[in-house]
């Protein structure tokens, strides 16, 4: 028998032994961060950027594949209990000898994971993790020009292209409110006084928006460079055009932190998407006779909210919640009483 | 039933308004539920697997008298918190809100002979909506048993109190039955009916794995002490199931507890819903480490109210609702766990006997609400 049919007979038997439980149970309660675990991570350090953004160190599993410069990362964080996913930066250079990835994250209003993470997380906090991901990454072939235009915590992925490859030319346009509000601020400046990048700060506060067209005055040859861009939609925006319109769109790379932003409503558009059925559902009907009445097979039981017997997974939109008039918005994992939830504005069950 | 109906002095109105006092105890809780809640059922999970661990651990060395009695209380304890205050709460979705894939109702399997999918559709559908509703739900009496003078009597109810204890011992065995509707299946062509015997394989699946882990492999990695550890497993299993049989005939078999007849439940509002619920229901005070090992059951007024509000909530919940039970004059059926117990089984035994059906007058509330 060979070692990989030995050991999978080994496990079954511990199988056995655990039921109705896995040996990964157990095994999570001493090892969390084991090879052969769901990936994880353990905060080990957060460090002040700014005053609403921080950097967080972490350790990460044994199963962690590491990250390419540009990449981000999903994570799973509790907060006030519920575990929600972000995906965030890696502002760490790949490679970083203690194993450890780093993201900075900036608090955005409102934000219940981005103030949490800058203003509340500790060291010691495991966290769920996803491999790194994204494709706003460097070439393999080094261009002989670079340019970095970015706003606000667009530098985040930026800055772990600069930590991690050193070009001969690179130009970085960086918009800010204000001069504090520049994250890893000193480490720019002391990259400039190195003569490894030339820098041009933009304090909105002062000067107003970016207005893309002063590119020209702040880097003649930018239609030369290969350029990365990541910040606010209007400045991606704008960026796209102008690139466009000179026949340099090749030359740029975006990334988009926030594409759909959910605005919850009364009622809208349901998909149900393993069927392909889409109906028009106010918003005081309850997704389960919305999806009866429209010939699809719902999971039903008592419908009135209290035996779990309807729950299925929302896969984009928002539902309120008919009891509370509490909206829950779609996000990986979660899933809603269909039996006492309405449409909320266009959403998609998995049905 | 009794003769006399005792919500009859609430008025329509009033109903409505219990409704939506407790509905806002209800939204109370769920606005302020969060880490604290989170914390709590992480920390018992994990001192349950500890505690299994360990007494498993020590059952290796069953043979010697100290550890044979060490390592079965530990495994009867470590049962107890699996099936009451960890899978019980889990099952009924009082800790979806997480959003933790491994603490959720979709993902949770217990240590119990009956599948989790199959115990959530009898318990959390059929008896926790049609609570106590004669001919709707099996709980009252799990299809087996006569515990109210409304149900109809067999000469079979004669031997009810053998009945109830040998369920007792096997309680896990007779809840999968139950939960399987073994009764009505195994009559006439129902038998073939395939999705039946897809259920009846699951159960035959599962009670496969837990006999071949309680009473083979865990005796047999005992080596020497395999009779000795046999026992042990055998007799945790035994101390829970009796212990758990105890705790859910508290919940609805006392005397003072209300059942309901089918039609008075055609076209229930969500306050007379709530109302059922008190009346249908009873507790079991005592210590908080009670409270505990009943998985919060103790607090089976406030849970069948409220199913899906976290268990260790119940507690703070059974104030504000003994107060409305007060306020409303209804009757808040409790008391330790030894005179419930007592309760339960005296009427288990009375009822073997036929008695005299009593009159019953059941208020028509469809026509007080028309009227309102």
């Amino acid at each position: 028998m060979t070692s990989t049919a030995l050991r999978s007979r080994a496990w079954k038997l511990l199988e056995m032994v655990t039921t109705p439980l896995l040996p990964s149970d157990y095994l999570d309660l001493v090892s969390p961060l084991r090879a052969g675990a769901d990936l994880r991570g353990r905060i080990e350090a957060v460090h002040p950027e700014t005053g609403d953004a921080a950097t967080i160190v972490i350790r990460p599993g044994r199963g962690w594949r590491g990250h390419t410069a540009g990449q981000y990362v999903r994570i799973g964080v509790d907060v006030d209990g519920v575990r929600l996913w972000r995906a965030y930066s890696v502002t760490s250079p790949t490679n970083s000898q203690d194993g450890r990835v780093a993201i900075t994250v900036k608090a955005i209003p409102d934000g219940k994971v981005s103030n949490h993470l800058v203003r509340r997380a500790k060291p010691g906090t495991l966290i769920q993790l996803d491999q790194a991901t994204g494709d706003f990454v460097l070439p393999r072939a080094k261009p002989a020009k670079v340019l970095y235009l970015t706003a606000g915590s667009g530098i985040t992925p930026v800055m772990g292209m600069l930590r991690d490859t050193e070009f001969d030319d690179v130009v970085m346009v960086h918009s800010a409110p204000r001069p504090q509000d520049v994250i890893f601020r000193d480490e720019l400046h002391a990259l400039v006084a190195d003569q490894k990048l030339r820098l041009t700060e933009v304090h909105t506060d002062t000067d107003g928006m970016l207005d893309i067209a002063r590119l020209y005055e702040l880097v003649p040859d930018w239609a030369e460079r290969e350029t990365w861009a990541c910040g606010p939609a209007g400045l991606l925006d704008a960026a796209e055009k102008h690139w466009a319109e000179h026949g340099v769109h090749e030359r740029l790379h975006t990334e988009r932190f926030r594409p759909g932003i959910v605005v919850a409503g009364e009622g809208g558009e349901v998909t149900f998407s393993g069927t392909g059925k889409t109906v028009d559902a106010d918003g005081a009907t309850p997704l389960l006779d919305v999806g009866e009445e429209a010939g699809v097979l719902m999971p039903s039981g008592c419908r009135m909210g209290i035996c779990f017997g309807c729950v299925t997974p929302l896969r984009a939109g928002a539902v309120r919640d008919l009891r509370t008039g509490e909206i829950t918005e779609a996000e990986p994992g979660v899933l809603i009483q269909t039996c006492v939830s309405a449409a909320a504005g266009p959403c998609d069950i998995e049905r | 039933m009794t003769a006399i109906d005792p919500t009859a002095h609430l008025t329509a109105k009033q109903i409505e308004e219990l409704g939506r006092e407790l509905d806002a105890i209800r939204d109370e809780v769920i606005a302020s539920r969060g880490e604290k809640d989170a914390a709590y059922i992480r920390k018992v999970i994990s001192a349950q697997r500890k505690l299994e661990l360990v007494s498993r651990g020590v059952l290796l060395f069953s043979f010697f008298p100290p550890a044979w009695i060490i390592g079965t209380a530990g495994l009867s304890v470590a049962k107890i918190m699996d099936n009451m205050e960890i899978g019980h709460n889990i099952l009924h979705g009082q800790w979806d809100w997480m959003r933790d894939p491994k603490i959720h109702s979709t993902t949770w399997e217990w240590d119990h002979v009956s599948p989790a999918d199959q115990w959530k559709h009898s318990h959390n559908e059929l008896h926790h909506t049609y609570t106590n509703v004669i001919g709707k739900d099996n709980d009252l009496g799990y299809g087996i048993m006569r515990v109210d003078e409304d149900q109809r009597w067999h000469p079979f109810h004669l031997g009810q109190p053998l009945w109830n204890f040998i369920n007792a011992c096997f309680f896990e065995y007779g809840i999968a039955a139950y939960d399987l509707e073994l009764g009505k299946n195994l009559r006439k062509r129902r038998r073939n009916n395939p999705e039946f015997r897809a259920r009846a394989r699951a159960v035959g699946r599962k009670i496969r794995k837990q006999v071949l882990k309680d009473y083979v492999i865990h005796p047999l990695l005992s080596g020497p002490s395999f009779l000795t550890t046999l026992a042990a497993t055998f007799t945790a299993n035994l101390v829970r199931n009796i212990w758990s049989h105890s705790v859910i005939m508290c919940g609805h078999f006392p005397e003072g507890v209300q059942v309901f007849e089918r039609r008075s439940i055609k076209g229930e509002t969500r306050g007379q819903w709530y109302l059922r619920q008190m009346m249908g229901s009873a507790n079991i005070s005592g210590s908080k480490a009670m409270h505990f090992m009943s998985g919060n059951l103790s607090h089976q007024i406030e849970h069948h109210l409220f199913p899906d509000l976290p268990s260790n909530r119940y507690a703070e919940v059974a104030v504000k609702v003994r107060a409305l039970f007060e306020k409303y004059e209804l009757e808040y059926v409790t008391g330790p766990l030894p005179k419930q117990v007592f309760s339960a089984w005296r009427k288990v035994v009375r009822l073997s006997l036929p008695n005299k059906k009593p009159k019953v007058k059941t208020p028509d509330r469809e026509q007080e609400l028309l009227a309102a």
